[in-house]
């Protein structure tokens, strides 16, 4: 939220800070949702940063000095979350596994932002045929199952599986696929209100070019409401890492650590009631995308004053904000300006 | 398209035709332009699946390379027609699709058409149940966090949401079949059916495929008994998914109506806070629920794929997964393009009905 600026009030700079402002607006059990969700994510990052401190092997180690680990051993002091049918050690696989979630969360969603806010900016700002065109195209992709969309991409694109970065990318795009329209649309319904803008007619007439007015003028402003989608789409772009591995179609065990590929592996583990290889990798999931939902929705809430808790005392929260991520998004500008 | 009532701001330079109509547009024109809306959002989606599933190869090779000696793949190639310019192709498939000719699968050679009235009724099914479920379990406690609102009760309901769609479909399939699957021992762990069920169903004349229609037909009622009890995880674990969804729209819709004038008038009189909600509040909010709920069915259908994979369910969702892996093109674009169809049509009736009971979304 870059746009707290706007409010053109002195504050210090940390209390304009996003999470930090929308902390000190908060009040009960939204500020209680914010925080466990803050708690989360912040853990769900520090996994990630700290992943080869944490694991004791390796994601795609098979044996030790001590030699072969057992397969599907149950939790114990050598491994504390038990072996998987290969041999894999589950905690090793689960706290590598967040860095393949994380890396997948800032390729997709870096993709979807510029593709997307490229695409809304020209579409809204120079209408017509192109307008028209992408609007439709963007309709017809929204409308459609995002999971199916994100199935067949990753198989045009890598052809099932493949290493690393491979994967990292295949995975990257096809999420993008289904999130590209998503920021399309905000950004262009954005852009469409601010070229009426006297500011814009002014930059016109003054001879600015349609790029410095887009790139200058629309550009800053149309983007505010994007740290708040991030936060929403970063925890759907999870989910649906998570679904393409479980269906087969993301990343090899032995390029990358990949929760949803886990749990595929576990479905037949349960069926003899084996239970931790699946248990621990889908309870991560859970929990990260609990947490970036609970940040997303309290931001959300926060953004909106209809929707913010007040601090007068028998003061009623108001609704959460519809189903769909990107609901209330179009209630967040005027909020930025009045902070309490 | 479904931006006309979720978010009508967005189409505010007019680009639909229903709303250059404004001025004397009748609920007739209304549907009219409607109807003939799906038409391109269908072919763009079957545009784009036909020319992705290209990029990859001709559909022989891709299902059959490497297992056919060079001369013969080339001579099926050349008998499907796959080496003719890609557009000739592609129109000619458009004119197929068009007629209701989705072509024959690659790998166990059936009429594409057929394998989707197959596999499409389980998947029929599977969605019924699921959103008998979410409609049980969503609609109630929305009611009841609205009522409780912003007290324990709502919290934890409105926590419950949020953790319906944290779950990832499959994670919650799985938890499900492990607790009363294996460890309590009272539910299948897989299938639509027992072995000696499915048996006993195949005798009847014209099965509809929907699994508890058959067994109903049948007189059987231990066959019936099965069925029931394979449907129990699977659609609670996709119920629960669109449970979530519908439990705050609910919640988000009475609270909006119970703010509104007449409910204070309501509350003046001394109409008690219960009958509030059920009554007065409940009825208006129905219709942006009602709405929302068509939208769903995007969700469902991703939903289901997931869902008949974790459970065995052999239904649209699962078949795709089984081509997708033997590479049979054929049949999953005729999958996709089905899919695509079901979600334009319903959006489309959502659309209607939605008209229908408001007067106000035509503009």
């Amino acid at each position: 939220m870059t746009a707290t600026t706007t409010s053109g009030r002195t504050q210090p700079l940390m209390y304009r800070l996003p999470v930090i402002s929308h902390f000190r607006k908060s009040v009960g059990l939204q500020r209680g949702m914010l925080v466990t969700g803050l708690v989360l994510t912040v853990a769900f990052l520090l996994t990630t940063a700290l992943a080869p401190l944490i694991a004791p092997y390796g994601f795609a180690q098979l044996s030790d000095a001590s030699g072969t680990f057992p397969a599907q051993a149950p939790p114990s002091a050598t491994h504390l979350w038990g072996t998987t049918v290969g041999g894999y050690d589950v905690f090793s696989r689960v706290i590598w596994g967040a860095q393949t979630a994380a890396v997948v969360i800032v390729v997709a969603v870096a993709m979807s932002i510029f593709l997307g806010v490229a695409l809304g900016l020209l579409s809204g700002y120079f209408g017509g045929w192109l307008d028209r065109t992408l609007v439709v195209i963007a309709d017809a992709i929204y409308a459609f199952p995002s999971l199916l969309l994100a199935i067949v991409m990753s198989i045009v694109i890598n052809h099932g599986q493949s290493s690393f970065w491979g994967g990292i990318i295949a995975c990257s795009i096809s999420i993008s696929v289904v999130f590209v329209p998503q920021y399309f649309r905000v950004i262009r319904a954005e852009t469409i209100r601010l070229k009426a803008e006297p500011y814009v007619e002014a930059a016109k007439v003054v001879g600015a070019s349609s790029i410095r007015i887009m790139g200058r003028h629309i550009f800053k402003n149309a983007t505010r409401t994007l740290p708040l989608i991030f936060t929403l789409n970063a925890s759907e772009a999870i989910l649906t890492l998570a679904g393409l591995g479980f269906l087969g179609f993301g990343i090899e065990p032995s390029s990358a650590a990949e929760w949803g590929f886990d749990l595929n592996k576990a479905l037949a583990d349960a069926s003899s009631g084996i239970w931790w290889t699946g248990v621990f990798p889908g309870t991560a999931i859970v929990l990260t995308v609990l947490g970036l939902t609970l940040v997303g929705e309290s931001m959300n809430d926060l953004n909106d004053p209809r929707l913010r808790g007040r601090k007068k005392a028998g003061s009623k929260k108001a609704p959460a904000a519809g189903p769909a991520p990107t609901a209330g998004v179009q209630g967040a500008p005027e909020a930025e300006s009045s902070s309490s | 398209m479904t931006t006309l009532i979720e978010a009508p701001p967005s189409d505010a330079d007019g680009l639909l035709p229903s709303k250059k109509k404004s001025s004397g547009g009748g609920l007739g024109t209304y549907i009219l332009v409607r109807f003939f809306l799906i038409i391109p959002t269908i072919f763009i989606l079957v545009t784009m699946v036909f020319f992705l599933m290209r990029v990859i190869g001709d559909p022989i090779t891709a299902a059959q390379g490497g297992r056919l000696p060079p001369e013969a793949l080339a001579q099926r190639i050349h008998d499907a027609g796959y080496d003719r310019p890609i557009l000739v192709q592609y129109l000619e498939y458009v004119g197929q699709v068009a007629t209701g000719n989705f072509g024959t699968t690659i790998t166990d050679r059936r009429p594409v058409v057929e394998m989707l009235a197959t596999f499409g009724a389980a998947t029929l099914e599977l969605a019924i149940n699921a959103l008998i479920v979410a409609l049980i379990v969503g609609i109630p406690l929305g009611l009841i966090a609205a009522y409780k609102r912003d007290k324990v009760p709502d919290a934890v309901l409105r926590f419950f949401a949020i953790l319906c769609y944290a779950t990832p479909v499959f994670f919650a399939g799985l938890l499900m079949k492990l607790t009363f699957s294996i460890w309590l021992g009272w539910l299948p762990v897989a299938g639509r059916a027992s072995t000696r069920t499915e048996l006993a169903m195949g005798t009847l004349a014209a099965p509809t495929g929907i699994y508890w229609l058959d067994a109903l037909r049948s007189g059987n009622m231990a066959a019936f008994g099965d069925v029931a009890a394979h449907s129990v995880l699977p659609a609670v674990t996709l119920g629960l998914l669109t449970a979530g969804v519908f439990l705050r729209l609910v919640r988000t819709n009475v609270i909006g109506t119970l703010g509104k004038d007449y409910v204070e008038a309501g509350r003046s009189r001394g109409v008690s806070n219960f009958r509030l909600v059920t009554k007065h509040a409940y009825k208006p909010a129905l219709i942006p629920i009602i709405t929302v709920m068509g939208l769903q069915i995007a969700l469902l259908l991703g939903g289901a794929v997931l869902t008949e994979t974790t459970f065995e369910w052999k239904g649209l969702g699962y078949q795709l997964v089984q081509y997708l892996n033997s590479r049979d093109f054929v049949a999953v674009q005729g999958i996709v393009v089905l899919l695509a169809v079901i979600v334009a049509i319903t959006n489309f009736i959502v659309d209607v009905v939605a008209a229908l009971i408001d007067p106000r979304v035509r503009y």
